[in-house]
């Protein structure tokens, strides 16, 4: 990777916690910029607007997870078994690195019009949705999955995924969040499962 | 000084005539060409003045013809009392060329699935070709159901002029199968973008994902040269339904199969991350002009 591209990373990194915690409309190039220790002017020098370097953070930020469950989907090892390793790997995640998960929540699906121009659809997430679907397809080939439509399955898994990274942002949960790993992970595979899968 | 004729000698086994209605529905003035070129010795379809004994009496033939599928299985088929297997192998030994016409002579095809005779097989399958010494080169595959008339002639015209044609590893001319049936469809644009036809029989809309296209892993020229010079089916609206291939006729040949919503084969030679990436950019773009009936 490229310097720029590394001093790139580093601004959306810092960008994502700003952006997560305070949102879109409240977080400014400059508090960015203060944040990085940089001028305001440099900053420009690698995003030439707020927009387009939110649209980078939803790449950088949903890439993270494609790669992580790209390397599961690798493994040699059952549809049931990816979705418990997927979702702890998630979790893990929400726990060490909240402010990925909660700039997707809070910024990237309540923020619609930011990304209504380039990010249009599966345009910034593709490379995680391609992963998810590669996950569904697999298992549903080697029947450990049911036949069933593509987004209501995908909505099964990211819907409660991303449901209780919203709880643990909104600190209402009273245990450890990978306490909870077996349990989500049980409920996903039972919705997505086989009649003969058991 | 008369030009020599080479003799063809057109057999048929278990058929639906299918090839033979094609064969006689090729270009007028291109048929009319090979009744000039080539001597139609015999056709169990077309008058001849030979009957099969002649044949069989023949010291040599230049090409021999099979159409439909083989058995060697007397009850489901056979000629004056002969099984068709025994009779090609005994017709086989005096061809200098063997084309298998059609998808049921050259794999079995549609009869291959009839579960009452398990014995129902491709031409390459009775024949060992070490036995065939006067064979000039591996039989040939003229895939398709039908095969396509024009492919007939194509072969019949190279081998008579060059002596060889260059086969893939299916036994197909490399020349007619080198391509993909997707390749010269007219909805290639709809493929592009992901724009699927409502139904069948209609000129807009892609049928691969919905309506069981095999376009994209056919080989096959027909979208390139036209069934009367005019038309294929998916011109008509009707999906590519991979004739051309060994394993045709496959299962809901007209439904793509798919896995939650994801087809479970991709075009030929994509890597299936890559193209369900590029699948769900191009459903982000809509094209008005392509949304449209193209003859409002």
């Amino acid at each position: 990777m490229s310097t720029k591209e590394l001093k790139k990373n580093n601004i959306i990194e810092n960008a994502l916690k700003l952006f997560s915690t305070k949102g879109f409309y409240n977080t400014t190039i400059p508090d960015i910029a203060k944040a990085m220790r940089m001028s305001v002017g440099n900053m420009y020098n690698y995003f030439a607007s707020k927009e387009e370097l939110a649209k980078y953070a939803i790449k950088y930020s949903t890439n993270i997870l494609a790669e992580q469950l790209r390397k599961i989907n690798h493994m040699d090892i059952s549809s049931k078994e990816k979705i418990f390793l997927f979702t702890k790997v998630y979790l893990e995640n929400v726990k060490n690195s909240p402010e990925v998960i909660e700039y997707f929540l809070r910024v990237y699906l309540s923020n619609r019009e930011v990304f209504a121009q380039g990010c249009e659809g599966f345009l910034c997430v593709s490379e995680f949705v391609t992963e998810v679907m590669i996950f569904l397809d697999e298992g549903a080939s080697k029947g450990e999955f049911r036949e069933q439509d593509f987004f209501s399955a995908f909505s099964m898994i990211m819907g409660c995924l991303g449901g209780f990274a919203f709880l643990s942002g909104e600190k209402v949960l009273d245990k450890d969040l990978l306490e909870y790993s077996d349990g989500i992970a049980e409920n996903i595979f039972r919705a997505l499962k086989s009649d003969e899968t058991t | 000084m008369r030009q020599h004729k080479p003799k063809i000698v057109w057999l048929q086994a278990i058929t639906c005539n299918g090839n033979t209605h094609s064969l006689l529905s090729s270009n007028p003035s291109r048929f009319e060409l090979l009744l000039n070129s080539f001597n139609f010795f015999y056709h169990p379809s077309i008058t001849t003045e030979n009957s099969l004994e002649d044949v069989l009496n023949l010291k040599e033939i230049d090409f021999l013809l099979l159409e439909g599928a083989v058995t060697s299985n007397k009850q489901f088929y056979q000629i004056s009392d002969n099984s068709i297997n025994d009779l090609l192998k005994k017709v086989s030994k005096k061809a200098k060329y063997i084309i298998s016409v059609g998808s049921c002579a050259s794999y079995g095809g549609i009869h291959a699935k009839f579960e009452q005779n398990s014995d129902i097989k491709g031409l390459q399958d009775i024949l060992n070709v070490w036995e065939l010494k006067k064979l000039k080169q591996p039989i040939i595959n003229l895939t398709g159901c039908p095969v396509h008339p024009e492919w007939i002639l194509q072969t019949l015209f190279t081998l008579k002029e060059f002596g060889k044609i260059g086969l893939d590893m299916q036994g197909r001319p490399k020349d007619i199968y080198f391509g993909l049936a997707h390749h010269g469809c007219t909805r290639n644009e709809y493929f592009e973008w992901k724009i699927e036809a409502k139904s069948f029989g209609h000129k807009e809309g892609c049928l691969f994902y919905e309506e069981g296209c095999r376009g994209p892993m056919t080989h096959s020229n027909c979208n390139r040269i036209l069934w009367n010079d005019v038309n294929t089916k998916t011109r008509a609206g009707m999906p590519c339904i991979g004739c051309t291939e060994f394993d045709f006729p496959r299962d809901n040949m007209l439904e793509t199969k798919k896995n939650i919503g994801i087809p479970s084969e991709v075009p030929l030679g994509i890597n299936k991350r890559a193209y369900l990436t590029i699948t769900g950019v191009a459903k982000t773009f809509k094209i008005d002009r392509l949304n449209k009936k193209l003859i409002e």
